[in-house]
């Protein structure tokens, strides 16, 4: 089967500054990869490159079979930004009313798609109120409604469940599930071990390199530690140790 | 659809952000009215006059409403001195034929005042004295025309209209091709604020606009969807266009019914060519957000680039600049808008005598959109 995310021997950064070297990546259908990286790895501009929103610097990014940047496949792809990028004076149904339409979803498929979008984050009691109004978590969950909104794809989240209670987590995560099993591509970012624990493969990036890759249990062994948190901290002391070396 | 989405959110937006809309449109007639009730009062102005040893005829030509005349017989004080003493706006002293005119010039309209009336005399009493020849040659012509008539009275001819009915006395009345007598200055000023209001407003409130989705990250996430570029500035065209044309609407309405001033030309036109700068407001306000990082520097950029605009609208008379300045009177939006309102409000100008300064506009349009299409790759290369 066709992988539906492909990177290869990506190199990208801004300005004079590289960000991410030699990074590798690819997803087949209906699989769920968590990246995972401190503060400043660079999960964020893996994400941007991805979405075609960076030009690679060197290698190649594929989505779908169609070689990024491509305006039209951004159309399948259901993105949300790390950080909110709402309307505030808008009301969270105009917000996704407004998102829907400039991802391409006909008028006639909006209100049940709504529904479903806004269901799946519990934000139907609220959708009639402005965005200014909302909670910080309100606003998180409004952002990944829109993600959902045209049925994409793929699914690129970057730090989906900041802000988010375990209860309404628990609820995504099974969305995300259904999704994944229904064929879906999902790629998330994020800094909670939980949220990576549920994905199928994770990926480590850490100083711009990708420093692990494989589903938990593969990583677990790889380290031999118990938790994927202790995989990932043995991970980064593994590849210091290495620098130094160098 | 995506446009119309655009616009749709737009409206939205700004349905909700009460003081934006009051500063759209009440903001001008705010301004208007300042400058209604300012440049109006300018007409009640009187210049006072001090005249020594000057011809009668002439004293009385320059007598006007305008300008209280002073006779000073003392020839021994200087008309510096004369003038410091009673305040006088000027002197006029005559010696033989020669006058000398000493103004305080401390208040230019003044001093413009008494060189007009002044003009204005002469001019009379040039007229009177050419008056008085054109009778006497009238005179002449009647009779050669009498004696023509004699000679050719066997030969019928349609136009042997009386000769005679020319020779009424001459006397001189002022008809004013636009305006009238009693036309303010505010009436020149109208037209090119109106065109300056609305580019002032779509100017600072779209470029803030955009540059708050960017600064917002809602312009990076719209360019995740795959809405073209051009949609986007489409979409903030037709919405800031429209708004223009309301805001248009409501000035010319006002003008019409408030300040009671007459628009000779067609108001479509008008309209077209508020929109027309409206839309190169618009794309420069597009264009310059891209290179600001705060709504502060998008302030800062009204001095360089909104004020200049006005000095070049035709408040100063264009054609009487220094030529490197008229060099740069032609790369102004705003002087062309300018120049076509008032030709369209002032002169009642069809579309033809328009059609040139509305080319120079749609071309200024097209420049900035295209910068603007080239700048929106800064955030998403496709
Ligand atoms: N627009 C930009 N211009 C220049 N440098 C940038 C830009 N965005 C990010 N960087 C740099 O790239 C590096 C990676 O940033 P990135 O946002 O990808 O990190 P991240 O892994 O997403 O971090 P976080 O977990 O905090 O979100 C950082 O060192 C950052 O300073
Ligand atoms: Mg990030």
């Amino acid at each position: 089967m066709d992988n539906t995310i492909q990177v290869s021997d990506l190199t990208q950064g801004y300005g004079r500054t590289t960000v991410l070297r030699d990074i590798n990546l690819t997803l087949t259908p209906g699989t769920i990869l968590a990246l995972i990286g401190p503060s400043g790895a660079g999960k964020t501009t893996l994400v941007a490159t991805i979405m075609g929103m960076l030009k690679p610097r060197q290698g190649t990014v594929t989505v779908l079979n169609t070689a990024v940047p491509n305006r039209p496949l951004l159309a399948r792809i259901g993105y949300m930004a790390q950080t909110d990028a709402l309307y505030d004076s808008l009301t969270g149904a105009e917000n996704l009313q407004f998102f829907g339409t400039m991802q391409g979803l006909r008028r006639a498929a909006m209100p049940e798609r709504i529904k479903y979008a806004a269901g799946v984050v519990n934000l139907q009691p609220d959708l009639k109120k402005p965005v200014q109004d909302y909670s910080g978590g309100m606003k998180r969950r409004l952002s990944l409604a829109i993600a959902l909104l045209a049925d994409p794809a793929v699914l690129i989240l970057d730090e989906p469940t900041v802000g988010i209670d375990p209860e309404l987590r628990q609820q995504i995560w099974h969305e995300l599930h259904a999704l994944a099993a229904s064929g879906k591509t999902i790629l998330l970012t994020t800094h909670v071990m939980e949220d990576a624990e549920q994905a199928d493969t994770i990926m480590m990036i850490r100083n711009g390199e990708a420093i692990a890759q494989g589903t938990p249990a593969q990583l677990t062994a790889q380290y031999h530690v118990a938790t994927v948190e202790a995989a990932f901290l043995q991970a980064g002391r593994d590849q210091d140790a290495h620098r130094r070396n160098d | 659809m995506r446009i119309g989405a655009m616009i749709k959110r737009i409206m939205l937006e700004l349905s909700r952000d009460k003081r934006t809309l009051g500063l759209l449109f009440i903001a001008p007639l705010f301004i208007l009215t300042l400058m209604y009730f300012l440049f109006q009062s300018n007409t009640t102005q009187q210049a006072t006059l001090a005249v020594r040893g000057v011809d009668s005829t002439l004293v009385q030509a320059i007598d006007n409403k305008h300008i209280q005349i002073r006779k000073v017989t003392d020839t021994t004080v200087s008309a510096r001195r004369l003038i410091r003493q009673h305040d006088y706006a000027g002197v006029l002293t005559q010696s033989g034929s020669k006058l000398t005119l000493t103004l305080q010039n401390s208040d230019q309209t003044q001093s413009a005042l008494i060189k007009q009336s002044l003009q204005a005399a002469q001019i009379q009493l040039k007229m009177k004295a050419a008056g008085t020849t054109i009778k006497t040659q009238a005179a002449a012509l009647q009779k050669l025309a009498r004696a023509l008539a004699a000679a050719t009275r066997r030969v019928p001819t349609a136009s042997a209209a009386p000769a005679g009915s020319h020779t009424a006395a001459y006397s001189l009345t002022t008809h004013y091709l636009y305006g009238s007598g009693d036309a303010t200055f505010f009436q020149t000023l109208l037209p090119i604020m109106i065109g300056f209001v609305v580019f002032f407003f779509v100017f600072l409130i779209s470029g803030i606009a955009l540059l708050r989705e960017r600064t917002t990250g809602t312009l990076n996430r719209l360019l995740a969807t795959p809405v073209r570029r051009g949609e986007i500035i489409a979409g903030y065209l037709c919405g800031y266009g429209l708004l223009a044309l309301v805001q248009t609407i409501l000035v010319v309405l006002f003008t019409l019914y408030v300040f009671n001033i007459q628009i000779l030309g067609n108001l479509a036109l008008v309209l077209l060519i508020n929109i027309l700068l409206a839309i190169i407001a618009l794309t420069l306000g597009l264009l310059i957000s891209t290179f600001t990082s705060s709504e502060f520097q998008m302030v800062q950029f009204i001095p360089i680039v909104v004020i200049p605009q006005i000095f070049f609208s035709g408040l100063i008379p264009v054609n009487q600049m220094a030529g490197w300045l008229q060099a740069i009177a032609h790369v102004m939006p705003l002087y062309y808008g300018a120049d076509a309102m008032s030709a369209v409000i002032e002169k009642g100008a069809a579309f033809s005598a328009i059609a040139g300064d509305v080319g120079i506009l749609l071309l200024f349009f097209a420049v900035f959109l295209g910068l603007n299409l080239l700048a929106m790759r800064r955030y998403r290369q496709v």
